[in-house]
């Protein structure tokens, strides 16, 4: 427990400000709704016409008109981004910032096997991802009461669910590239997060690239599909699933044998 | 049951191609003062993370009071205190929140003090205290803050090299460890501070605890340590008593007039001026003796070597 608290107190600001800005975009876009559906033809058409786009973004199968079709939209492309960031910037630091900060040897010379280490770091890094969602989906059940619209409650709770999916991948995908790193991996970890979501846009545009929606937790968080099924793709989901017990393993196997310099 | 509070056999390390360390050969004690002498890149600290288990040896094995890292390490880690070469500390956290995270760490409990931090006028007093046997892990911590003149509100973040380090000692010696690893542990502290530093080592060795000492100061060896072992490119290469490897034939011989010093064999380091010359002699003596008889001196002396020219001496032989 003493690592799990060490870590929430370390990482108390980015979690303030990542949680806070995400939820205040997330508010600022659904307080915008009214405005926008009065436009709904012309935005309808404008978004209908961007060629490649409108498919990247899956918004020839939504209707911005509609809460749900604007929130997964609008609203997942902040949640989904910024949320996706965010929890590869705590995966790939949770290990990785020991060294870099050159704070490893003080503490693995204390009595406390690497296992409980990666163990409880690993806990931080799922509760603080836990924690930022449960204040962004509260934000967001409240900024839509505030504009006077019904709370889409099951299709709120899908789309966050699956971002929340998404974030846990991306988080221990990160956490096991971190075993491996020395000096800090922001860019990585950023770098793998844009890279998933480029992944998906493409696997959108083109049907011969549709295969890339086995590589990237943002296939499985497709607005479109989610609310035309109902649920998300369980394949998807069990793909992302292994990909994240896969870095879980990593980070154990890694980082129990790591030399620490 | 070993006796010995460490026991390294054939440890070995390579990183890759580059050598860390080669078959080091090395027992200390329980009780003992050792001092591990060499220079920069020699494989002191490479061999303190083997032996801490901070990185895997290459081959050999390394024991602390009979236990192998690699199965008992929870158990090891709780009796060491370790001072690394360079202390670092997370950022944002205040001295008394890094001594508390360590005792936590360490599975001892930490009520922080509602006290006052230590005045440091009443130094004189908390030295007098020395360190009790038993008592809470935050009173040993506020005694060596006291000591050391270390502010615990302070933040880590705005401490001098000497005050970061001062905070390494205090997470080094306040769970009271049987075995102290300290590495370069001086490097940073003003003389004084040194002086009170060996002092708390001391009385810490007189309690039983053993101390494993590095350094590239011979003067901080031979003052403090019974035994020595001198490490070069990866090897020991003398291990004993300091007072054993302090022990040579050779002498350091100063002479104010001159000889011919060409009829000598075995002289070192000779350093010549108008007025006389300096050298390391480990020849004959009845020869060094007639060579000067037939010179004219007008003083000369004749001294043992310190440890640190005789350490000079294996390394740039």
């Amino acid at each position: 427990m003493t690592i799990i608290k060490h870590e929430l107190r370390q990482n108390r600001t980015a979690f303030s400000v990542w949680t806070a800005s995400i939820a205040f975009l997330l508010v600022v876009c659904i307080v915008l709704f009214p405005e926008m559906k009065g436009e709904t033809d012309a935005l309808g058409d404008l978004f209908a016409s961007m060629g490649s786009f409108t498919a990247a973004f899956g918004m020839d199968r939504l209707n911005i008109g509609t809460l749900t079709g604007f929130y997964a939209i609008e609203c997942g492309n902040i949640l989904g981004l910024g949320g996706a960031l965010y929890a590869s910037l705590l995966g790939i630091s949770a290990l990785a910032k020991e060294e870099k900060g050159r704070t490893a040897e003080f503490l693995l010379t204390h009595p406390v096997l690497r296992e409980r280490v990666i163990t409880e770091k690993l806990a931080a890094v799922l509760l603080q991802i836990i924690a930022a969602n449960l204040l962004i989906l509260i934000s967001a059940l409240l900024s839509i009461r505030l504009i006077g619209e019904e709370i889409p409650l099951k299709e709120l709770l899908l789309m966050h669910g699956v971002y929340f999916l998404l974030q846990l991948e991306l988080a221990c995908v990160c956490f096991g590239i971190s075993a491996f790193l020395r000096r800090g991996g922001a860019g990585i970890g950023m770098g793998l997060a844009a890279a998933a979501y480029f992944l998906n846009l493409v696997a959108n545009i083109s049907d011969s690239a549709r295969f890339l929606r086995w590589l990237t937790p943002f296939a499985y968080c497709e607005g479109a599909d989610l609310l035309s099924a109902g649920k998300p793709d369980g394949g998807l989901i069990a793909a992302g699933t292994a990909l994240a017990c896969a870095g879980i393993m990593i980070a154990y196997l890694q980082y129990g044998r790591k030399d620490i310099r | 049951m070993g006796e010995e509070a460490i026991k390294i056999n054939n440890l070995t390390k390579y990183y890759g191609r580059t050598r860390g360390i080669d078959q080091i050969n090395l027992t200390v004690p329980r009780g003992d003062f050792f001092g591990f002498i060499g220079p920069n890149g020699a494989g002191k600290s490479t061999t303190i993370r083997t032996l801490l288990g901070l990185i895997r040896p290459t081959g050999g094995e390394a024991q602390i009071f009979g236990m192998n890292m690699i199965n008992d390490r929870e158990r090891i880690l709780s009796r060491v205190g370790y001072l690394p070469s360079e202390t670092s500390f997370y950022p944002g956290m205040r001295v008394r929140d890094v001594l508390k995270l360590s005792a936590e760490l360490r599975g001892l409990s930490f009520q922080r003090s509602r006290q006052s931090p230590p005045h440091y006028e009443c130094e004189q007093n908390l030295t007098d205290a020395l360190l009790p046997q038993k008592h809470g892990c935050t009173e040993t911590a506020r005694l060596l803050c006291g000591r050391l003149r270390l502010d615990p509100t302070r933040k880590v973040d705005e401490l001098s090299l000497g005050d970061k380090k001062k905070v390494g000692i205090v997470c080094a010696l306040q769970h009271e460890p049987d075995l102290l690893i300290l590495d370069e542990p001086t490097s940073g502290l003003d003389p004084l501070m040194q002086k009170e530093f060996f002092g708390i080592l001391r009385e810490r060795n007189a309690k039983g605890t053993t101390i494993f000492l590095s350094s590239h100061i011979l003067s901080e060896i031979q003052h403090n340590c019974a035994h020595a072992a001198m490490i070069r490119d990866g090897r020991i290469i003398a291990s004993g008593s300091v007072e054993e490897l302090s022990r040579t034939d050779a002498r350091r011989v100063s002479i104010r007039g001159q000889i011919d010093y060409g009829a000598l064999s075995g002289i070192k380091n000779l350093h010549t001026s108008p007025d006389g010359a300096e050298f390391l002699y480990h020849g004959d003596m009845q020869a060094l003796l007639a060579v000067m008889a037939n010179g004219t001196i007008r003083d000369v002396s004749i001294t043992e070597p310190d440890l640190e020219e005789i350490f000079l001496h294996y390394y740039t032989n």
